[in-house]
């Protein structure tokens, strides 16, 4: 499954257990649906792991947050789920909001590059 | 009447020698390239902020980057906020004015809104000045995901992940009973 925009891509690798968010986020609440169905779609599958990879975002505004925070309480939802979110000290948001993650899902493991 | 909500400080324009401002009306692009436009602003005073902040070494790339980010970052929410809740969008124009001192970005940023709706607007407000913010962003992504309307964390955010200190100014919006000027301030300690 993928998304692919001029400004970003949403990828989700069922082989790989892996999801993939690159480029720039800074849609409208409603520009998110389509993003949210994806996720959505991959956190039901409930694979016993899943790796979420952030390194490439370079921006993500609060309405984006948002749309990952319904993901990540999904997953919670869905139990079992062992959740590693993959992120880069390149881009200042994910220093300053990726954390807001685990407070959500204590149990999901946050590695910078 | 004016009214403030937390510790809003006017700007000092015999002191604040370094300083953007930007100013436009809402009504002259449609939604989608208003939003788009949102992002272009942002990003150039992120980047023209930046530039105040040089060096190669590594420290001084990731502070650049911290502050270009953090810029960023409140400049799209404020713009992002004023675009969605301004009112007699044709008559009032939006302002940013963004001000540099050496250890404080501070953002200005004005619009028109709706004077009926200012008096929940601002019980809201008060929350993120008393309450414990942290507890806040947890119960509204939690109510947040029974509905699709708009996310609530943009001040939320700006508090718990940036450190940003919020303040609101209403003000009579002259010749218009019905409508109020608001400036919100956002103070980022650097």
């Amino acid at each position: 499954m993928e998304i692919k925009h001029e400004d970003y891509t949403v990828k989700f690798d069922s082989e790989e257990k892996k999801i993939t968010c690159e480029g720039t986020f800074r849609l409208t609440s409603s520009e998110y649906i389509a993003i949210l169905e994806l996720l959505y779609a991959a956190a039901d599958i409930k694979l016993d792991v899943l790796h979420v990879d952030f390194t490439d975002l370079v921006f993500l505004n609060s309405s984006g947050i948002n749309t990952l925070c319904k993901f990540i309480i999904r997953l919670r939802n869905n139990e079992a789920v062992q959740v590693k979110v993959t992120g880069s000290h390149k881009h200042a948001w994910q220093k300053k909001s990726l954390g807001n993650f685990k407070k959500i899902l204590p149990s999901l493991e946050i590695e910078f590059s | 009447m004016q009214k403030t909500i937390g510790k809003f400080i006017e700007r000092d324009t015999n002191k604040d020698h370094e300083f953007l401002i930007i100013n436009f009306s809402p009504t002259t692009l449609p939604l989608d390239k208003k939003w788009r436009n949102n992002g272009l602003t942002a990003v150039f005073f992120a980047e023209y902020l930046s530039a105040f902040f040089p060096g190669e070494d590594e420290a001084s790339k990731r502070r650049r980057s911290e502050v270009k980010g953090a810029v960023d970052y409140i400049a799209n929410e404020l713009l992002e906020n004023a675009m969605k809740f301004s009112f007699l969008a044709h008559e009032a124009a939006v302002q940013l004015c963004v001000v540099l001192k050496p250890k404080m970005v501070t953002f200005y940023m004005t619009n028109c809104v709706e004077a009926a709706s200012v008096e929940a607007w601002c019980k809201k407000l008060n929350l993120l000045i008393m309450e414990d913010t942290e507890a806040l962003f947890m119960q509204q992504i939690e109510d947040n995901c029974e509905k699709n309307s708009g996310s609530s964390l943009g001040y939320l955010t700006m508090i718990n992940d940036w450190n940003v200190s919020l303040a609101w100014k209403f003000e009579p919006f002259e010749g218009n009973e019905k409508a109020q000027q608001v400036t919100v301030m956002a103070h980022l300690p650097i």
